[in-house]
């Protein structure tokens, strides 16, 4: 019998619509109670001085990817049908830096950043502004980095694959590593807090 | 707005991490896809250079792509950024967090900061756009489907973003 699960809702359809704005509407709030609305505790992370990036990040990473793992073995949802996003090694690298150094001059990402715009914080408006720009001149240009925007393409390639692992070999390292980033995190927190405590910066 | 309150504290890091992890999750299950964010920006830049000259759109793949056949209110990312908008600002309307201004370090003029939050924002959208995602759509959906690309694009955008939050942190503290 094959599993009931992922709906099939057609792309565009009132039904796939009404999942997408319910989805988007407590993904906002998650990030919203967060604090990730917050440049000002986005930072943190970057100076080591809160990093509820991190623990947030990683706890949905873990709670996301253990409730599919089980709810397919179990036979409720038919991996093959959830879209994994598929691997260009060089574009996917090199637009990791930047994104990356963007992301710290910004203090926001792009979805914290509407946010952050929709709770009144004007540095919101300013990065949501900023990242549609880019998004708009990259995309403009993309015609004249055609080779390099596709090269190392590796389809929907996944870390079990590239490690040679059994997937539940894989999601009990991810597990673990979580956990010991969560305790070394605290600690990170606490050794920031005594400094500050100590010297005022 | 209601009566001044005092804004709450936010909520324990691991326990709205929990919760957003069960969101990605039911978007798994339900629609067969994770979140997103720069998809929808994506799909207003196509959108509005169709306006102006879809001849442009025509001949660039990756504009055509993100013009979907019933307009932007049809996508499913532009639809799911609407509901990120307005989640956001109800969560914080009912912890007392609305608040009109500009979060910038204590050493950052009100100029310097935007400046760097646009600058900061068109980066993100060069490297969104180069590989294929960000935070919620590479990072976050990615993550937890543990594609390889995805762990890469988490790697080398910390790594950069410590580079840079190290060097620039005169100006927040």
């Amino acid at each position: 019998m094959s599993a009931p699960l992922p709906l099939s809702l057609a792309a565009g359809s009132t039904g796939a619509l009404v999942v997408a704005f319910g989805v988007g509407l407590c993904f906002g709030w998650c990030l919203e109670r967060a604090g990730l609305g917050s440049a000002t505790k986005l930072m943190g992370q970057f100076h080591l001085t809160d990093l509820t990036v991190f623990k947030v990040m990683f706890s949905a990473i873990v709670t996301a990817m253990l409730g599919l793992f089980w709810l397919s073995r179990v036979g409720v949802v038919d991996l093959s049908r959830v879209y994994v996003p598929e691997t260009f090694v060089l574009p996917q690298l090199v637009g990791g830096l930047v994104f990356g150094a963007g992301m710290a001059l910004a203090g926001l990402c792009p979805g914290t950043s509407c946010v952050a715009a929709a709770t009144g914080r004007g540095d919101g408006i300013a990065v949501a502004g900023g990242f549609f720009a880019g998004v708009l001149a990259t995309g403009l240009a993309l015609p004249a980095m055609a080779r390099f925007y596709e090269s190392g393409a590796r389809g929907s390639l996944t870390l079990d694959t590239v490690l040679d692992l059994e997937l539940g070999t894989l999601i009990l390292v991810v597990v673990a590593a979580a956990l010991a980033g969560f305790i070394v995190a605290e600690h990170v927190e606490q050794r920031s807090a005594r400094r500050l405590e100590e010297t005022g910066r | 707005m209601s009566a001044r309150v005092a804004p709450r504290p936010y909520a324990d890091p691991y326990l709205a991490g929990v919760g957003l992890g069960l969101v990605l999750l039911a978007s798994f299950v339900l629609a067969g896809r994770g979140l997103g964010a720069s998809g929808a920006f994506a799909a207003a830049a196509a959108t509005s250079v169709n306006a102006v000259a879809p001849s442009v759109v025509n001949g660039n793949p990756f504009l055509s792509g993100h013009l979907g056949a019933g307009g932007p209110l049809r996508d499913w990312l532009v639809v799911e950024i609407l509901g990120v908008i307005l989640g956001g600002f109800l969560s914080a309307a009912l912890a007392g967090r609305l608040a009109l201004r500009v979060e910038r370090g204590a050493h950052a003029s009100l100029l310097q900061r935007i400046g760097a939050a646009m600058a900061g924002g068109a980066l993100m959208g060069g490297g969104a756009v180069l590989a294929r995602g960000c935070t919620s759509g590479q990072a976050l959906t990615g993550g937890a489907l543990l594609s390889a690309g995805a762990w890469l694009f988490i790697g080398t955008a910390f790594a950069a973003a410590y580079l840079v939050g190290f060097a620039t942190r005169g100006s927040w503290r």
